[in-house]
């Protein structure tokens, strides 16, 4: 029996518009795009033009330091457009998909050393994370453990454990747990029955963030100063099983279509990196004031209607903007549709699970912190978040080592972030906090 | 509303930079967002957020004290009422009576507060915060109802510039504003702020006989042993008198059970936190136990029961009220018991034991106030050492 962890702080935002199980085939899209921002840590080169043709697996970009770490083009055709931004930064590399055709097979790894390079040049190391500083890691570096998520409890996630993941993820341990000197723990959703021969199986019961790795490594063996561990989630690790197994990267994903301005919330089978524009052709309920994101309502990214999916390509919301609501006295508002955790307005009366349509507006103004204790409901690590924030804003390296700041990453401030009545920019703190720690330390 | 907004909109290039009125942008500003909820949309982090904003937590604030202010403001008449012998005790000619004594001491406070917050907002080019919402009310009811107004406004400007602005305003500031609006007072103009003349708003009209305007722990400390604590008019007062507060005192803070359902209001929607209430009711209680078993003539108070301990006065009202801003307060969970605790068990020792000072509750809120960094230090330094030791272990 697997152990059961009981996660008491957290929550789970009752956004309206929950996927349906129905997958369905995308045959619309064509264009793909690989977005080099979505893999921080990095400086990426491009090594394709415009116009070259492409098969899938071929590296599109690496990075500049090292030149082993690559992104890899998901899908065969030719290669549309590079867009560069200021300075040059490339924004993402689009390859407009022309045929089926399948990469090559790799060589099939032998011993640790192989099996770290077929994961390097399939491009699949870029969607391993490392913590502390939350950013791809080092190849050359070896982790103390490996902690895998296999469920995704952000709001109207879908499931990831499907069965081709069920399929190989098992091989993909057999293959990681060469990579650490440590062990595989693998969190999954309480309930479900997985035996594992490589990896220890914990199942995680309780709200959000449950299913977020950075909940469940710190509920295991929390990250100390001087230790990396590796995340993933089991997705990518079943990639790897393939991968590992019969020498192919698959690039075919599921993604969850959701949201209160989706007409039919379901699951959309693609591949990484398709156009948003065909994914949501005929879905919304209106095409004005509406704000796309790529991933989730806490931790996605906005992306407009000619953007791509971005990683880690599970999930598309559609919010309502509400830059035009221009609410009479919000303050004093009496309306059982506005959402709060502090039962200040009369929504709680109505029962707080029930679907409520969020839209993007903060909803008041930029203060200091005021309330206490607002963000430890919702913080389920032995770290005291206001004074780990504070000590990054002062940019104190030593208080942020003792206060914790290497067991987290932002995503860890989400619903910290959503709470707060203050509305100050959490995860942007943190990510900021994180990247001068990096660089202060190297 | 369209309509109105879009006439607002139509002036604000004139509060804006290089507009007309550009030295009002703050207060313009500050009534535009009062008005209108602003627009803005989450531009990095989460895409959604909470309904729940700073200046709703500071009316949720305000509707809690209502009950107090209310009934704080009927009580002053009907003191008034017993005071003078006025035999018309209808609850319109009683709260009015009070409403409209009270009134100059609230806009006072509102208009020097704000006031400055205004001025300060335009200086710093920062938003105009909510937080003077909350203080503004706060102060005058934990006043006795004949305080100066000219006083009130020296004691409201001192508190608002020493106290918060100069540590940075709203959220910067370690001593709780409306308690050092009163300890100024309390300790600049003593003879208004105790004694039989300042808890009863007499008017015009001279007060009947055996009157004494004295607060109840005001008799106590006077007194030389266990005695009974009388009513204005000399008839002494029962605990039902108590704890519904017809008694005289600072004029909002004397009855227990308003407070009760401000503090009902409070907790229901997480505004305040029962981790600050509940120890400092419980160090309250206990202390009181302990003063009790040892009472002695030397301390008259002492021979209050714990349960009129908890009625009387500004102790109710100050754990409920002052305790839990918490911006003053701890702000870890554990430091917050210890914080509550302490507030409470103070409060009493020095009720009892300080016949200077009939009231002990303003006094141990501040003084707790000081050492709440302190508190919070080293609950999060126990932290720091767990997380040490886990690395020691490995090694």
């Amino acid at each position: 029996m697997a152990e059961i962890i009981r996660i008491k702080k957290g929550l789970d935002i009752p956004l309206s518009g929950k996927p349906s199980s129905e997958v369905t085939a995308d045959n619309k899209t064509t264009l793909f795009a690989i977005c080099p921002d979505d893999f921080p840590g990095h400086i990426w080169k491009s090594v394709v033009k415009p116009g070259d043709s492409v098969v899938a697996g071929q590296p599109l970009l690496k990075d500049k330091a090292t030149g082993r770490i690559v992104l890899a083009s998901p899908v065969s055709g030719k290669v549309e457009e590079v867009r560069r931004g200021e300075r040059r930064h490339i924004e993402f590399i689009s390859v407009s998909k022309d045929s089926d055709k399948a990469p090559e097979k790799r060589a099939l790894p032998r011993d640790r050393e192989q099996i770290r390079n077929i994961i390097l040049e399939s491009g699949l190391w870029a969607m391993i994370r490392q913590r502390p500083y939350d950013i791809i890691p080092d190849p050359d570096n070896v982790p103390r453990d490996i902690f895998v998520t296999a469920f995704d409890s952000a709001p109207l996630a879908g499931d990831i454990l499907d069965e081709s993941v069920l399929r190989w993820m098992e091989i993909g341990f057999k293959n990681l747990i060469m990579l650490t000197s440590g062990g595989i723990y693998l969190g999954v959703k309480a309930g479900t029955d997985i035996k594992s021969k490589y990896s220890k199986v914990y199942e995680f019961d309780g709200p959000h963030p449950a299913g977020n790795v950075g909940t469940q490594i710190a509920a295991i063996k929390p990250v100390n100063k001087g230790e990396t561990v590796w995340t993933l989630d089991a997705a990518t690790v079943a990639k790897i099983g393939r991968l590992c197994e019969e020498g192919v990267y698959d690039f075919s994903t599921r993604v969850a279509i959701t949201g209160p301005e989706v007409k039919n919330p379901r699951i959309v089978s693609t591949h990484m990196g398709a156009s948003i524009d065909t994914l949501l052709d005929g879905e919304l309920k209106t095409e004005n004031d509406i704000r796309i994101i790529s991933g989730n309502v806490l931790t996605g990214i906005k992306v407009k209607k000619d953007g791509f999916l971005r990683f880690p390509y599970r999930q598309i919301t559609v919010i309502d903007e509400g830059a035009n609501a221009d609410e009479f006295m919000g303050w004093a508002s009496l309306s059982p549709k506005k959402y709060s955790v502090k039962r200040s307005f009369p929504a709680f009366l109505r029962g707080l699970s029930k679907p409520f349509d969020f839209d993007a507006r903060i909803k008041g103004g930029h203060r200091a912190m005021i309330l206490s204790g607002e963000y430890d409901k919702v913080f389920p690590f032995d770290i005291y978040p206001e004074y780990l924030l504070k000590a990054i804003m002062a940019g104190d390296i030593d208080r942020m080592e003792k206060l914790g700041i290497y067991e987290v990453a932002p995503e860890d401030f989400a619903l910290p972030e959503f709470v707060d009545t203050s509305k100050i920019e959490l995860q942007k703190i943190v990510r900021e906090g994180l990247d001068n720690l990096r660089k202060e330390l190297s | 509303m369209k309509g109105l907004k879009k006439k607002i909109d139509s002036v604000k290039p004139q509060f804006e930079k290089g507009g007309k009125f550009s030295k009002l942008h703050s207060v313009f500003d500050g009534f535009y967002t009062f008005l209108f909820t602003p627009n803005e949309t989450s531009g990095s982090g989460v895409h959604i957020h909470d309904s729940n904003d700073s200046k709703r937590t500071m009316i949720m604030v305000v509707i809690a004290l209502l009950p107090c202010c209310l009934f704080g403001m009927w009580n002053v008449g009907l003191q008034h009422a017993l005071a003078t012998g006025d035999a018309d005790h209808s609850l319109f000619h009683l709260f009015f009576y009070g409403f409209w004594t009270v009134l100059p001491q609230i806009l006072t406070a509102y208009i020097v507060g704000l006031g400055i917050e205004f001025i300060v907002a335009q200086i710093r080019g920062h938003e105009i915060q909510e937080g003077f919402l909350v203080s503004g009310i706060l102060i005058p009811m934990i006043c006795p109802v004949s305080t100066p107004c000219w006083m009130l406004a020296v004691a409201v400007a001192f508190a608002v510039i020493f106290a918060k602005e100069v540590f940075g305003g709203t959220g910067y500031n370690f001593l709780n504003v409306a308690l050092v609006t009163r300890a100024f007072l309390f300790f600049a103009y003593p003879s208004k702020m105790s004694g039989d003349h300042v808890f009863v708003s007499l008017g015009d009209t001279a007060a009947v006989d055996g009157f004494s305007g004295a607060t109840p722990l005001g008799q106590l400390a006077a007194s030389s042993g266990p005695a009974e604590v009388l009513g204005v008019t000399g008839d002494p007062l029962s605990y039902a008198d108590m704890f519904f507060g017809l008694y005289p005192g600072s004029w909002g803070e004397t009855s227990t059970f308003c407070i009760l359902i401000g503090l009902v209001i409070l907790l229901a929607t997480g505004i305040a936190s029962w981790r600050i209430i509940i120890p400092a009711a419980a160090g309250g209680f206990f202390m009181s136990l302990l003063a009790h078993s040892l009472a002695s003539p030397i301390y008259p108070v002492t021979f209050l029961s714990p349960l009129e301990q908890l009625s009387l006065g500004g102790f109710a009202f100050a754990i409920v009220f002052m305790a839990t801003d918490p911006v003053t307060a701890c702000r870890t969970n554990t430091g917050k018991y210890i914080y509550g605790f302490l507030i409470g068990a103070i409060a009493i020792i020095i009720r009892c034991y300080n016949t200077g000072y009939p009231e002990g509750a303003m006094l141990a809120v501040l003084l707790m106030n000081c050492f709440a960094p302190l508190i919070d230090y080293c609950v999060v330094n126990a932290n720091i050492n767990r997380r040490l030791k886990r690395v020691v272990i490995k090694n």
